[in-house]
């Protein structure tokens, strides 16, 4: 039987500035009809380049430097045009993107059905009503007229699935289709993704990043690194023997409900910093921070009858914790949970509605946002951002950035003891030194993560607030820098909270776990217990969508 | 922040080589320079001499670009005129500059009230025809060179600020503002530091867009007679002086301080993107 879609020896070469790059190497995988095989890899591995080539969507700069690809057994390279959709469709990574802003949903997939004359002008409409329906949008009639803005990430998602299937093709091609989702978003898409497709006899080429992910949707992985596939395998043999030690270093950094901080990088551990800080004996009472009943609240636009205002919405709903010395706290919840909220009051980039933050004996809440920058207390709470890339000002040299709260907030203006202290900071977060005189831009995403939390631990803070700070790092850099706040906790005597969507990842490095949901804590306990026996229906729905893959299991089924 | 200045020559040559065009843009403006700077100890006549023996010479080996109606070389006058021109518009545009995006920056950083005024008052600017505005000003305040510069200062202030307060706003919440604050910055160092230097990429492409309508609006000014005065040499004045000629027959009068004036303006919408290039760390590797 020849395979659906079959890529031969196919190589990608880009050109720049500095000459022609290849981007692919020989690269060779198949799909069979039926079949959903997933492509993994980190960023920069060639999965998306592969998956764009082959829809014809390459980029101008880009250019087949040899190799084939052949779809039902015949040339597919330059004759994609009339498949696209029809034959082989793709749903992209960032749906809000994709879609038209200023058409509504429903207008889309009557154009499309009515572009590739699946339908008239008669039947368009409730043809398209019925493709929402089928992926599960509550009140398709009335979803037809909605503008992209005015769903969710997810009803986005789907609406690009029913977009993708509009036209029954053979093979879809999803490119990360879940990221930026939350994680029972992502499941509840998949599950929905892998129904449709399956019911209609599909192949899928699922690209993802998340092991867990490609071990519970797919049948086949394809493993790429650096443009080329190290190991193809049938997922089982895949997890419970991989061959490649690149697919084991994969599998090992990807944490599990199980996995140990240290297994992430298979015993090959981040070498110790040669400056090892004096454990610090900072005295002071157990309790750290105690955070009571606080809530913050939005205004609502627009005014309700009779000009009444609409009640504010409440981010945070009167939520109280304590952290001890030296703990680490895990905050987990989905997005618009509050957690982002709660932790930027605590960082006091925001202002309170009211409660109170007492921190190492004091209520900071008294003092406004806007005049902490000049508190004592402001070097002693530091944070780490989401986004490495964009908490770096581009101007700015590495050097620059981590000198900078030791100017404004230690006073320190000699450029020698300045300079000094920046290396010694640089070289506790395993920064090489010569890097220091880089730009943003010039830098891997696991070196700009090491400048931010060189730049937080610059003042040496009791509490450092850790915002998702490695939801954008490819697994096996984000064991590694795991590891490495592991060990600046213990070295510096830092308290964690640890804010993440990801329980795996804050079970790692959290002694005690609190969930939100809107606004409001429901579960609270040890990072353990909350993973493996929650007891809050939202913590086991939350824990249930995590995608997994347990040798064991697979080996089982 | 030192590392930002370390060794200009070295980028100014990376931007040129990857654009021939931008290159041929720094070179005229470089020439423009060496005019402003030696015109009057390098041409070969006074600007200012008449000879009314030798008016209205087309132009040969003695007087390249002829003479005009006085006996005076038009050559010397064009080349001693680039000093009085690049003046007006350089100054006129560093003024604009340096209010425009101050009052932008505030607008744009901290919203609200100021933004409101600030804002209004741009689209007050932006409600006239900016010419007549800038007429109205000379008009009113008298034909000097400082007045023509304020005037073409005044209605250029506008982009700026737009410029300047559309920047600003984009990046007030970006995650290296919120750090700043977190290093123990001031809101105003954050706008200076932080957030000024990030917006000066898309100004320079606006001040070389800019400094050709300076020039252009200075010429102007001059041509319709509200401008720097005869018989000083500049080039709206020398084209105005011409343009009763041309029917005559003496078209060297107007053609070589317009060809000028064109020359200078095409210089600088070229070296817009050089500019740009040349202030942004991110376009360099």
């Amino acid at each position: 039987m020849t395979p659906l879609l079959k890529v031969e020896n196919l190589s990608i070469a880009f050109r720049t500035r500095n000459g022609e790059v290849t981007a692919l190497h020989d690269v060779s995988f198949e799909v069979g009809a039926g079949e959903v095989v997933g492509v993994v890899g980190e960023s920069g591995s060639g999965k998306s380049v592969s998956a764009y080539t082959t829809i014809g969507l390459l980029d101008q700069a880009g250019r087949v430097a040899g190799g084939s690809v052949s779809y039902d057994g015949k040339p597919l390279l330059g004759q994609q045009r009339p498949l696209r959709g029809r034959e082989i469709s793709m749903i992209f990574q960032n749906p809000r993107a994709a879609l038209n802003p200023i058409m509504t949903v429903g207008q889309q997939l009557s154009d499309v059905l009515k572009r590739h004359a699946l339908a008239g002008r008669t039947d368009a409409k409730s043809k398209a009503i019925d493709l929402l329906r089928q992926v599960q949008i509550n009140d398709p009639e009335e979803r037809y007229n909605a503008y992209p803005f005015e769903l969710s990430g997810g009803m986005c998602q789907r609406v690009m699935i029913a977009l993708a299937l509009a036209c029954s093709p053979r093979l879809l091609i999803a490119d990360e289709p879940t990221t930026g989702l939350d994680v029972t978003t992502q499941k509840t898409t998949m599950d929905l993704m892998r129904e449709l497709t399956r019911a209609r006899g599909m192949s899928v080429v699922l690209i993802t990043h998340d092991l867990g992910m490609a071990a519970e949707y797919c049948d086949r992985i394809v493993v790429m690194e650096k443009g080329r596939v190290v190991e193809s395998a049938p997922v089982r043999q895949l997890f419970t023997a991989p061959r490649h030690p690149y697919t084991q270093k994969l599998i090992a950094a990807s944490p599990g409900p199980d996995s140990r901080l240290e297994d992430l990088t298979r015993g090959q551990l981040e070498a110790p910093a040669k400056i090892t800080p004096t454990p610090q004996n900072r005295p002071g009472p157990d309790r750290l921070l105690e955070v009571v009943n606080l809530v913050k609240e939005f205004p609502r636009r627009g005014t309700g009858f009779f000009g009444r205002k609409p009640a504010p919405f409440r981010a945070v709903d009167g939520i109280s914790f304590e952290l001890r010395r030296g703990e680490s706290l895990g905050l987990v919840g989905e997005s618009g949970c509050g957690k982002s909220t709660t932790s930027s009051i605590i960082a006091r980039l925001q202002d309170a509605t009211s409660g109170s933050v007492i921190f190492d004996g004091h209520d900071i809440l008294h003092h406004p946002a806007q005049r902490f920058a000049k508190m004592p207390q402001r070097g002693q709470v530091q944070m780490v951002f989401q986004d490495s890339h964009d908490s770096l000002d581009p101007r700015w040299s590495a050097a620059d950035v981590i000198a900078q709260p030791l100017r404004r907030i230690m006073g320190m203006k000699d450029a020698g003891e300045l300079s000094r202290r920046t290396a010694m900071l640089a070289e506790m977060v395993g920064l090489p030194g010569e890097l220091l005189s880089r730009y943003p831009h010039q830098l891997s995403g696991g070196q700009k993560a090491r400048v931010n939390i060189a730049r937080a631990i610059a003042t040496d803070p009791l509490l450092l607030i850790l915002d998702e700070p490695t939801s954008a790092l490819d697994v096996s850099v984000q064991a590694v820098v795991l590891q490495l706040l592991d060990r600046l906790r213990r070295e510096l005597g830092m308290s964690y909270i640890f804010v993440s969507h990801d329980l795996n990842v804050v079970r790692l490095l959290c002694e005690r776990t609190i969930v939100m949901n809107r606004g409001k804590i429901v579960e609270e306990g040890s990072a353990e217990q909350v993973l493996h026996a929650p007891r809050d229906p939202y913590t086991q729905k939350l824990v249930a969508a995590i995608p997994h893959f347990e040798p064991e299991k697979l080996r089982v089924s | 922040m030192a590392a930002t200045l370390a060794a200009p020559l070295t980028r100014l040559r990376y931007t040129l080589s990857g654009n021939p065009l931008t290159a041929v843009g720094f070179g005229l403006f470089a020439l423009m320079i060496f005019l402003a700077l030696f015109g009057p100890a390098i041409a070969p006549y006074d600007p200012l001499a008449t000879r009314a023996v030798n008016a209205l010479q087309p132009p040969s080996w003695a007087h390249p670009f002829g003479t005009d109606h006085l006996g005076r070389d038009v050559f010397s006058r064009v080349i001693v005129a680039t000093r009085l021109d690049l003046g007006i518009a350089l100054s006129a545009v560093a003024l604009s500059f340096v209010i425009g995006s101050a009052l932008g920056c505030l607008a744009g950083f901290f919203g609200g009230w100021a933004d409101r005024i600030i804002g209004r008052m741009s689209d007050t600017i932006m409600a006239f025809p900016l010419f007549v505005l800038a007429m109205g000003v000379v008009a009113t305040m008298g034909n000097t060179v400082e007045n023509v510069i304020y005037a073409t200062a005044v209605i250029n202030l506008p982009f700026y600020i737009r410029v300047a307060r559309a920047e600003v706003a984009v990046r007030r919440n970006a995650g290296y503002v919120q750090a700043a604050r977190l290093s123990g910055s001031s809101s105003l160092r954050i706008l200076a530091t932080q957030l000024f230097p990030n917006v000066l990429p898309p100004m320079m492409v606006q001040i070389s867009l800019n400094l050709g309508w300076a020039i252009l609006n200075a010429a102007g000014l001059s041509f319709i007679g509200l401008g720097v005065r005869p018989p000083s040499a500049e080039w709206g004045i020398m084209v105005a002086e011409g343009a009763s000629y041309i029917i005559s027959g003496e078209w060297w009068l107007a053609l070589f301080p317009g060809t000028a004036l064109m020359l200078a303006v095409f210089c600088f919408n070229l070296m817009g993107d050089g500019l740009r290039d040349l202030v942004d760390p991110t376009r360099r590797t």
